[in-house]
């Protein structure tokens, strides 16, 4: 199809005025909105920079800023560890390994929302009760302040992640030839060396893909955040999506809630590209 | 591996299995217990079991119609997304023009920019024409979803030669016949794909439709929010409504579970 052509125009209508109209001209009027005073209505007056000053001097955008990076560092490393263990278990051949996929996976089904809802009830009441039984005080009080909250955070995410992170690795590990593997095994490699020389670098690329995958959507996580702990007690558990949101909605500072949404993806999208600049420099290397 | 390994490990698996399912017992059993069993006991086996929160909480999520308008969204939704994507990708792989890499690129770009960057200005201007109901939210997802379907598509298309077009061409197909009649159909494993991803994601979203739905029109997360808002600390309705609104899912995994898994994959490492 030749460029002048008008069934080339055609063709690509209907998805370039869908992304116009949602996402580009409406990330333009937002770019716009943040240095002014805008109310969601109207504005009177161009204010420069004032919104992004008051961003950086913001407590409750730091403290999610903040909050936001431990948990990304901690899911991160924990659904990559946890999503390639399971991929190991559950590619090895014993009765019942599909079964187990099945169930891994299925928590990734449901919404963030109604997992958060489900979450509340066990590390309220099913936490609760199971500290009773087992006289174990650290398992009482969840939710109820900024650590059990983070944690709390944290098990969602694992809880309904891993099983996706899982099905990814299970990809690379099927590509990687047998006949390698039974080839170090009579040179005699033990079953570690047979891990780290030849699975791990052969499934180099997984590592891209997962990493970019946990971390945007951890930083981007709203949903969990609002069913379980809605940021309480007293914000400390609020993240950057949702403080943008209630910057917005909430407290009616909708130019604030722009500038910090422009972070945001200042944020998001650096850390995206750097990662995946770097991880494919790293699999050339290899 | 020997005997002894591959019991070893059996073992190792179903305990991470239960592990695993637990959350979905506790959720199971209370949900069929009064507000006292609960209270007396978490973890135990509902005695007396009741139905009646099943009951309660069916009339106060007005499920069937809170389960039709989510249907009637997602279906709606991912049909335009299917069309529309499968469209453009297919206009951008038969070009090879600078342009057309443009606007990749283009494409590409928007799936960088988080949904908190446009939601205030995209739900004023969607307001200000009147369009903040099901079918303005219809649009918004296939303006948000189509960037991932036209690059999944787009990479399904480089194997299909183009001498599939000309031979079509030859015999006097428009090129709108050749796309709908020759190259779509080539195209439904991906279509699979990019079906099941969109499903997933639209069935499940709440922060989007609740700024874009009037009440009337609630899905099921959406609904889900506000009963669990009225009924806090009553576990019993609560619990029962959850079960409730993740049936569906649940059904459709184990009914859809091979392509399920197959378009997870593809979504994530095309």
């Amino acid at each position: 199809m030749k460029n002048r052509s008008l069934s080339f125009w055609l063709f690509l209508t209907p998805t370039l005025v869908a992304l116009a109209l949602v996402v580009f001209i409406p990330v333009l009027e937002g770019l716009f909105y943040s240095f002014t005073n805008w109310d969601g209505l109207t504005f009177t007056k161009m204010v420069g920079f004032q919104n992004y000053i008051t961003l950086f001097q913001d407590k409750a955008f730091l403290n999610a800023f903040w909050f936001t990076v431990g948990f990304v560092i901690v899911t991160v490393i924990m659904l990559n560890v946890i999503g390639l263990g399971l991929a190991l278990l559950v590619t090895q051949k014993f009765k019942g390994n599909n079964f187990l996929r099945t169930i891994f996976f299925m928590p990734n089904m449901i919404g963030g929302l109604i997992l958060g809802f489900i979450w509340q009830f066990i590390f309220t009441q099913g936490f609760q009760a199971l500290g009773n039984a087992l006289h174990m005080d650290w398992l009482q009080n969840w939710l109820t302040n900024e650590t059990t909250g983070f944690w709390g955070l944290v098990i969602v995410t694992v809880w309904q992640m891993s099983g996706y992170i899982m099905i990814i690795y299970i990809a690379y590990l099927q590509n990687i030839p047998n006949e390698i593997i039974e080839a170090a095994k009579i040179d005699g490699a033990s079953a570690w060396q047979r891990f780290t020389k030849i699975t791990f670098p052969m499934i180099a690329p997984a590592f891209t893909v997962c990493m970019f995958l946990t971390l945007s959507n951890g930083f981007k996580i709203y949903d969990q955040n609002l069913s379980l702990t809605n940021g309480g007690p007293y914000n400390s558990t609020q993240m950057l999506a949702m403080d943008i949101v209630n910057t917005a909605y909430n407290s009616g500072n909708f130019a604030l809630s722009e500038a910090k949404a422009i972070v945001f993806f200042v944020i998001v999208a650096a850390i995206s590209l750097i990662q995946v600049a770097y991880n494919r420099k790293r699999e050339e290397d290899l | 591996m020997g005997k002894k390994g591959r019991t070893t490990l059996g073992i190792v698996g179903i305990l991470l299995g239960i592990l695993w399912l637990f959350p979905f017992y506790l959720i199971l059993t209370n949900s069929f217990k009064t507000p006292k069993g609960i209270f007396a006991s978490v973890l135990s086996f509902p005695h007396p079991s009741t139905g009646d929160n099943y009951v309660n909480s069916f009339k106060a999520l007005n499920f069937i119609g809170s389960l039709t308008n989510s249907l009637i969204i997602t279906v709606c939704a991912v049909l335009l997304i299917i069309l529309a994507s499968s469209m453009a990708a297919y206009a951008l792989q038969r070009n090879h023009s600078k342009l057309s890499g443009g606007l990749l690129m283009l494409f590409i770009s928007a799936m960088l920019i988080p949904f908190q960057s446009v939601m205030i200005p995209l739900t004023a201007n969607f307001g200000a024409v009147h369009f903040l109901n099901m079918w303005g939210l219809v649009i918004m997802y296939v303006g948000f979803d189509c960037s991932l379907s036209v690059f999944l598509y787009q990479g399904t298309l480089s194997s299909i030669p183009i001498a599939m077009d000309e031979s079509a061409e030859i015999e006097g197909a428009s090129r709108w016949q050749i796309f709908t009649k020759v190259i779509f159909p080539m195209l439904s494993p991906i279509t699979v794909t990019v079906a099941i991803l969109n499903i997933i994601a639209i069935w499940n979203d709440y922060l989007l439709p609740s700024l874009v739905l009037p009440q009337a029109q609630y899905t099921i997360p959406l609904q889900m929010f506000n009963f669990f808002g009225e009924y806090t600390k009553q576990w019993h309705l609560a619990l029962a409504g959850i079960t409730l609104s993740i049936i569906p899912v649940i059904l459709f995994y184990l009914f859809a579970q091979k392509w399920i898994i197959k378009g997870v994959t593809d979504g994530a490492v095309k």
